[in-house]
């Protein structure tokens, strides 16, 4: 197994270098996570097992399968591995591998994808145990130099001990012996209270290089001989190219080519990206008529709102008999609400360089999914996949959009037509507004039902709108049902269970599909899932005459998890004394990617009607939790992501396109509207749950159930730049 | 030909007047630390510092820019990242993905340089650069950490 890592690296220097006529990229290029020497050590030194490489310097080589994002898994994961190893964290760094090398390896590395908040709750198992077995080979390495049974010697901060005879090697030195060791069979974890490296606030990885812009992302990639491209699709969904007349820009300064990509787009490969951007934008492009040029967002509500009355629907979660519970209701409680199309809006563009030749063809791209990635461009290369692989580079935010590989296919399409030249393709601003898979668009029905005391005695909860598996993975789909539509809303499971205890329930879905793309978008359909539960629980309180947080109390006394978070923000904000003068609060919990989250928000709304986020307090319990600090800057970066989401985030659609092309029609929230955001994080043990996500979905119905104390209004439909919050 | 003083050296690019100094900086002068995010001004993420005021890159075009002007990108900000905003970044750990925070350091070092001891409102009002991530409240903290030193 060393060997075949050993030699796929030496194969891809060397190839490197022969086939682009000596790459100058240093080790900047092949994928290496902010790592400078990891691909020589590896080519030098033998790894203990797939997870760890030790080189004789004592450096430790961890290797990550996750992308790193900026959500912090790459310094977590090698955290685990090195808790159970037991080296000196100083000594640390990591690499990636590649999918070609995982693929060739029959996928020891595992999964690599990197979505779902799912890095460390689905892989902190192989990946301790990973380390754990490599700390056990190189115990075993130097048991057997000083020929003493290997349970008198023990390992600290990559120093092995034997205390009898007084002896003492380290990890370095024994490295190379370990590697030729069998790993061991039965592999213990440490338990979780013991951890010294894991589970603590250390700084992360690769944070210096991202100060003085040394750090490569993508869109910085350079070869020798490379030439950058610019692409136009179809801005209206499904449309075709008629025509493109390349002779109007073939003499402008520094245009290579004018390549068409598929059927609906065309790019321009130019010297400087700016020329092949400049270019593209005076090429005139003519495009068939589709059906779809006639669909707009007005159509698209009604579509949805057709749905939320709709017979058919697939049914997520059913209790008792809703119908019957409505019928003999003493208060019957009905709301609509509704969640636009959001774009996930990275801060770097859609990118991604290819080298093609007749022999083979790599790919440098920003992904949250290299394997994904590699299937893309080996089908889209026309070669077999050990002539194929896919370079992860640093990305400039993923939230989902990441895991796609339209933009994979489009460069090998491009490089394809230029074999030998490397070819840099970076989308425009408007080119990735445009061209997103959207959050979905969904609208959905609530009819509570109450007792004449305010119980909770039924809800059913009608969910009209887009599917993301029918566009992402139909395969997934369960008798055309989408299970993921329902996150947040289950009867169980890890994904998002509905917590609260209500005798009848149906919760289901009309799915009503555009022909707007959907996508997965950091935190999914928790989001919107969450506030449509979270602001009708708040609706269902008043007209029951009770208190927010002891209604739900009271609903998920049977729930302790989600209970500990909720009255532990509830606590922290002073729920129960009164709030400063102008002050008002709103609270919310969910649960979703396995964790349990909830917020307390605190907001002022002034007579002109302007809203300001004073504070939230947030709650997580992940279960483990293994860094923290980085934890903490998760839930302060979901907030900004949720509560810009809510202040701002909609796509619209006009005669079939995007209406929203750059940052001045599709606002970000920025510092100046950043609430200060207090994090209680209340790891209880026991499960691993994600926190790249899920706290993302409490952040709109806090503020939203908390505009509603302040001014007598229930905004049901996002985003609220489109309301006029003046009290009534 | 126009002739550039980018990070203190002088350097003669060939380009369209009209290209954005942006490009010029990635494209021409090789400098990759100043990011690309929205074209438009809008963003922040390709702030670089003109004769010591922060300009966003690409809404500056080339034939605009004289020899004289002293251009200073991140990569010039220090030589080993010693900027005291660099250093209390990296003792808040203030990046996430970190590609809108070349243009938000920059950012902060002009504010500093105005205002060595910024208030709370003068960062709301000068720190406008979009990070998706969310770093807003570090960002925030570090340049406080930053004024007192
Ligand atoms: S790229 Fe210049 S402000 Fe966005
Ligand atoms: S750190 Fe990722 S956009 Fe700011």
């Amino acid at each position: 197994m060393t060997i075949a890592l050993d030699m796929s690296r030496r194969s891809f220097l060397g190839r490197s270098a022969a086939v682009a006529g000596g790459l100058t990229l240093g080790f900047h290029i092949p994928g290496l996570a902010g790592d400078k020497g990891a691909a020589l050590a590896a080519e030098t030194t033998p790894e203990v097992n797939a997870w760890v490489v030790i080189r004789p310097d004592e450096t430790v080589v961890i290797r990550v399968a996750r992308s790193e994002m900026g959500q912090g898994t790459l310094t977590g994961l090698a955290q685990l591995v090195a808790e159970e190893l037991g080296c000196d964290w100083k000594n640390v760094t990591t690499e990636y591998p590649t999918p070609g090398q995982n693929v060739a390896r029959k996928r020891v590395w595992q999964n690599f994808s990197t979505g779902g908040s799912r890095g460390i709750r689905e892989s902190n198992d192989y990946v301790r145990r990973g380390g754990a077995a490599a700390r056990m080979m190189l115990l075993q390495a130097a048991a057997n130099e000083w020929k003493v049974p290997v349970g008198e010697l023990s390992a600290k901060l990559g120093v092995i001990t034997h205390a009898a005879s007084g002896r003492s090697t380290t990890y370095g030195k024994v490295a190379a012996a370990a590697a030729q060791l069998p790993a061991p069979a039965d592999v213990p974890l440490k338990d979780p209270k013991d951890w010294t490296i894991a589970g603590k606030p250390l700084p992360r990885l690769d944070t210096a290089d991202k100060l003085n812009g040394k750090q490569v992302y993508g869109l910085d990639l350079k070869m020798p001989g490379m030439l950058n491209a610019a692409i136009k699709d179809a801005p209206v969904f499904g449309a075709t190219i008629k025509s493109f007349d390349a002779t109007k820009i073939e003499g402008m300064k520094g245009v290579r080519k004018v390549v068409p990509v598929g059927n609906s787009a065309v790019a321009v490969v130019a010297d400087t990206w700016w020329q092949a951007k400049t270019a593209l934008d005076a090429l005139p492009i003519v495009y068939d008529t589709t059906p779809n040029d006639k669909v707009s967002s007005e159509t698209i509500a009604a579509m949805l709102k057709e749905g939320l009355t709709a017979k058919e629907a697939y049914e997520g979660n059913k209790a008792g008999d809703v119908t019957a519970a409505l019928g003999s209701a003493a208060k019957k409680v009905e709301a609509v609400y509704s969640f636009p199309f959001q774009n996930h809006a990275t801060m770097e563009p859609m990118n991604a360089t290819a080298l093609y030749t007749a022999e083979r063809c790599d790919v440098w791209c920003p992904t949250q999914n290299g394997e994904a990635a590699f299937a893309a461009l080996v089908e889209a290369s026309g070669l077999p996949a050990d002539k194929c692989d896919v370079h992860k580079i640093n990305l400039g935010g993923g939230f989902g959009r990441r895991g796609m590989t339209d933009y994979v296919r489009q460069v090998v399409a491009i490089a394809k037509t230029m074999p030998g030249t490397p070819i840099k393709l970076i989308w425009s601003r408007e080119e990735d507004m445009t061209h997103g898979r959207y959050h979905p668009i969904t609208h959905a029905k609530l009819t509570g039902a109450l007792d004449a005391e305010g119980n909770l005695t039924g809800l059913h909860m009608r969910i009209s709108g887009q599917s993301i598996l029918s566009s992402v993975n139909p395969q997934a789909l369960q008798g055309g049902k989408d299970p993921a539509t329902f996150q947040g809303l289950n009867p169980g499971g890890a994904e998002g269970a509905f917590s609260y205890a209500i005798p009848n329930l149906l919760i289901d879905h009309a799915m009503r599909n555009t022909h707007v793309p959907p996508g997965f978008w950091r935190g999914v359909n928790l989001n919107q899932n969450a506030i449509y539960v979270e602001c009708f629980m708040d609706e269902l309180a008043l007209a029951a005459g009770k208190d927010p947080l002891a209604f739900r109390q009271k609903l998920l006394a049977k729930s302790p998890k989600n209970l500990a978070v909720l009255n532990a923000v509830a606590e922290k904000i002073g729920w129960n004394s009164p709030a400063p003068e102008g002050v008002h609060r709103g609270i919310a919990q969910i649960m979703g990617f396995g964790s349990y989250v909830a917020a307390a928000a605190e907001v002022s709304v002034d007579a002109k009607g302007t809203l300001k986020i004073l504070r939230i307090v947030a709650a997580t319990d992940p279960g483990h939790a293994v860094n923290p600090q980085q934890i903490a800057a998760q839930v302060e970066g979901s907030f900004a992501y949720g509560l810009s989401a809510c202040l701002y985030g909609e796509c619209t659609v006009k005669d079939g396109r995007i209406e929203q092309e750059n940052f001045d029609t599709y606002q970000i929230m920025k510092a100046d509207e950043m609430p200060k955001v207090e994090a209680l994080l209340m790891p209880s043990g026991g499960f691993w749950g994600g926190v790249g996500e899920p706290t993302i979905a409490v952040a709109a119905p806090a503020v939203l159930n908390a505009i509603f104390k302040a001014t007598g209004k229930r905004v049901r439909n996002l985003p609220l730049k489109n309301e006029d919050l003046r009290r009534a | 030909m126009a002739r550039l003083t980018i990070n203190g050296k002088t350097i003669d690019v060939d380009a369209d007047g009209g290209t954005p100094l942006l490009w010029v900086i990635r494209e021409q002068a090789g400098l990759t630390g100043t990011k690309y995010g929205c074209g438009v001004a809008q963003c922040g993420a390709c702030t670089v510092h003109i004769d010591g005021a922060a300009m966003r890159s690409c809404s500056v075009t080339l034939d605009s820019i004289t020899p004289e002007q002293k251009i200073v990108t991140i990569e010039g900000l220090s030589n080993d990242s010693s900027h005291p905003v660099q250093k209390a970044w990296l003792a808040l750990d203030v990046p996430q993905c970190g590609y809108c925070q070349s243009g938000m350091i920059m950012a902060a070092a002009a504010l500093l340089q105005q205002k060595p001891k910024p208030t709370d409102e003068d960062i709301s009002t000068e720190i406008t650069n979009i990070c998706r991530c969310g770093t807003y409240n570090r960002v925030r903290a570090a340049i406080k950490q930053a004024s007192i030193g």
